[in-house]
């Protein structure tokens, strides 16, 4: 029995089958109604209170995620500075060490010119000259009776023994004043020098308030981080995407370099493994050169690992420092030789290059010699040294991986925030979906039963007034009981 | 400890040798000359192939030229065989070595009465299934016409191609062919047929001018 044949109810006319179908779908869906909307009404509750419950665990979960962030970024926060105000300490101390050390030096070269200045000072210090003798020798003549004769020239010698005696203390005088003008004039030097001195000590103190203020700052930066200050983390979150994006930046560059260098090795890698060999569906030759670059970044990663630039591996930062710079010089050793190699395989290349073009000049018909292009040592020479210089530049990778590594874990972690976030809004918003639309799916349920509900109202309103003179004439008849 | 390490060094050994595979990457084209009455004069665009395909080939893959004449399924009718080295610098000394061979087996070729393309392909297919490359190509320079001596059983015998790839190459159109063209075409589509019920492509060259076509993968 097909379709056709339940649905025509009246074989001649399918209009009237059509209706028949309907008035009975009708009065099915009335007959159903108030089952129908608790059905449709539960539901949608259900649903709604399941989205709500999901989009709450959700929101836990972001929560979580928010506060491991933050204990992930006030970590990586508190290790940087901790390594800053180590490093500014370090600075310090070498300074310290450097400047003060000459301290001794200094104030003893101080002491020495202070006492030689207070030598040339008590040497030009002036002395009064004496007054001469003859003054009370001539005090007591003059008292002798003026007629004399003999006081007169008594007097007149002893006059013209003065005026030598002045001029010889004039000459003496003026000797001495010199002596002490000497003297002093010998001292401006010394003053230059003391006044060096302390200007020296004064700058090597203020570099060294300088650092101390530097610290300053950075232990505040450094309490806030350990108070877990929002401003601390507001601006640690932010350097550390600005960190992500940069050190992206900078890798993106390195991979660049990177493949330069690989395009560089791989042909000529060829020569030492074959050409025709493949490991997993990947030539042997190309990812011997992958390996080799590998290689290169691991060093570079040692290298500046034992330099204590960057602390990525705790066992080589902990290590005795005697081994530590055995380890650098191994490392730079082990660079230096892939370097070489590296080339050594540019300059392969190029020669695998010319015999390529040679070839295939002689096999268009060129002859041999038709390929060989002039000037061909600057490319030769400019791939040599590529393929020397970029296994060193590859070293500095180490820095921006770094970074990107430590900053990732928390844009990762920001990321995942803004997605759980994403799913409880999503959530959310089913939620209000599923409760309105149950609301919906009722309105258009009693949409589709219009008719007999319009028949049930009018059937009710027409009831009603009946209904209503009932209870007036019971109520009347209670009053007069 | 020396143990462990020898263990280890042995098993990254096997699983290495069990990744690498040298074969299924390579390619191996056989070149069939067609060397019966006139044709020979066509003879120098085929060196241009030849050098064409040279100079494509890469360090692993193999090429083989051989002749087709009254009787081809002979080891003996292959002019020029190898397998390039891995080494590119050696493989290149190959290719070489190997145009030599081909510009004397030019300069001194005399034609040949008869026409023996079957015996011609079935030397290919077991040359190539011998080899077994990952690509196997099957060049056919020649008009396509195959006229058999007398005795000679190349009809009923069935191809097996499968995994082949045969490119007809600079098929010239015969004086028969410009009276009533059927003949070119039906010839075509004979041949079109046998490599096709054997399992392999088949591919019309005529323009030299395209022959990247035939390493596009």
């Amino acid at each position: 029995m097909s379709f056709a044949d339940i649905f025509l109810l009246v074989p001649a006319s399918p209009l009237l089958s059509g209706l028949i179908w309907l008035v009975v779908a009708v009065g099915l869906l009335y007959l159903a109604r108030p089952a129908a909307h608790l059905a449709i009404a539960a539901a949608s509750r259900l649903l709604h209170h399941a989205c709500k419950l999901a989009a709450r665990s959700v929101m836990l979960a972001e929560q979580r995620l928010k506060q491991r962030n933050n204990e992930v970024l006030l970590a990586a926060g508190r290790e940087a500075a901790e390594r800053i105000i180590e490093r500014e300490f370090e600075r310090i101390d070498a300074s310290v060490r450097r400047d003060l050390a000459e301290y001794p030096a200094l104030q003893r070269q101080m002491s020495e010119a202070i006492t030689r200045l207070e030598q040339d000072y008590h040497d030009s210090s002036e002395v009064p000259p004496e007054p001469p003798a003859w003054a009370k020798v001539v005090d007591a003549v003059a008292k002798i009776a003026p007629k004399e004769p003999v006081v007169g020239e008594i007097l007149q010698d002893i006059h013209d023994s003065m005026v030598r005696a002045q001029r010889a203390a004039i000459e003496q005088y003026r000797n001495d004043n010199s002596k002490r003008h000497r003297i002093l004039s010998r001292m401006m030097p010394l003053w230059r020098r003391v006044a060096q001195v302390l200007g020296e000590m004064d700058k090597r103190v203020n570099r060294l308030l300088e650092r101390s203020t530097a610290i300053d700052r950075h232990m505040t930066s450094y309490e806030d981080i350990l108070n877990r200050s929002p401003r601390a983390e507001r601006m640690l979150s932010s350097s550390s995407l600005t960190q992500f994006f940069i050190a992206g930046f900078v890798l993106a560059i390195a991979i660049g370099g990177a493949v330069i260098n690989f395009h560089l090795i791989a042909r000529p890698m060829q020569e030492m493994v074959g050409g025709s060999s493949y490991i997993m569906g990947y030539k042997a030759a190309n990812i011997a050169a992958l390996v080799i670059i590998l290689v290169e970044v691991a060093m570079g990663l040692f290298l500046m690992e034992s330099l204590r630039i960057t602390r990525l591996f705790p066992v080589i930062a902990a290590l005795d420092d005697r081994l530590r710079v055995r380890m650098i010089w191994v490392a730079f050793a082990f660079l230096l030789a892939l370097a070489s190699i590296e080339s050594g395989l540019a300059f392969m290349r190029e020669k695998l290059s010319q015999d390529d073009a040679s070839l295939v000049a002689s096999l268009v018909g060129q002859g041999e010699a038709g390929a060989v292009a002039a000037n061909l040592w600057i490319t030769t020479a400019a791939q040599m040294g590529m393929g020397f210089i970029l296994p060193f530049a590859l070293v500095f990778v180490a820095i921006p991986l770094e970074s990107f590594i430590h900053s990732s874990r928390t844009v990762l972690g920001l990321l995942a925030q803004g997605l759980l976030q994403l799913l409880a809004f999503l959530l959310r918003l089913t939620g209000n979906v599923f409760r309105h639309g149950g609301n919906m799916l009722i309105r258009l349920y009693d949409l589709l039963i219009f008719l007999p509900l319009w028949l049930e109202e009018r059937l009710r309103a027409r009831g009603k007034p009946a209904e209503m003179a009932v209870t007036d004439d019971a109520v009347a008849t209670e009053g007069r009981s | 400890m020396k143990r462990v390490f020898l263990l280890l060094t042995a098993a990254a050994t096997l699983l290495l040798s069990a990744c690498s595979d040298e074969t299924t990457h390579s390619r191996g084209v056989y070149m069939l000359l067609d060397t019966s009455g006139t044709y020979t004069k066509e003879l120098d665009k085929a060196q241009q192939i030849i050098n064409f395909v040279l100079a494509k080939l890469q360090p692993g893959d193999s090429f083989a030229v051989a002749r087709i004449k009254t009787g081809s399924f002979s080891e003996k009718d292959i002019i020029a065989r190898v397998t390039f080295d891995g080494q590119p610098s050696r493989a290149n000394l190959q290719k070489r070595q190997f145009r030599e061979e081909i510009d004397k087996f030019v300069a001194g070729v005399k034609p040949s009465a008869y026409t023996d393309i079957t015996g011609g392909l079935l030397q290919a297919v077991e040359y190539l299934d011998e080899k077994s490359p990952g690509r196997k190509t099957v060049l056919i320079f020649s008009d396509m016409k195959e006229e058999l001596a007398a005795g000679y059983v190349r009809e009923a015998i069935p191809l097996q191609m499968q995994g082949f790839e045969v490119v007809a190459l600079n098929v010239s159109k015969l004086r028969s062919d410009n009276i009533d063209p059927r003949e070119y075409t039906d010839r075509l589509a004979y041949w079109r047929q046998r490599v096709e019920a054997g399992g392999g492509t088949w591919r019309v060259l005529n323009d030299l001018e395209r022959l990247e076509a035939l390493f596009i993968d």
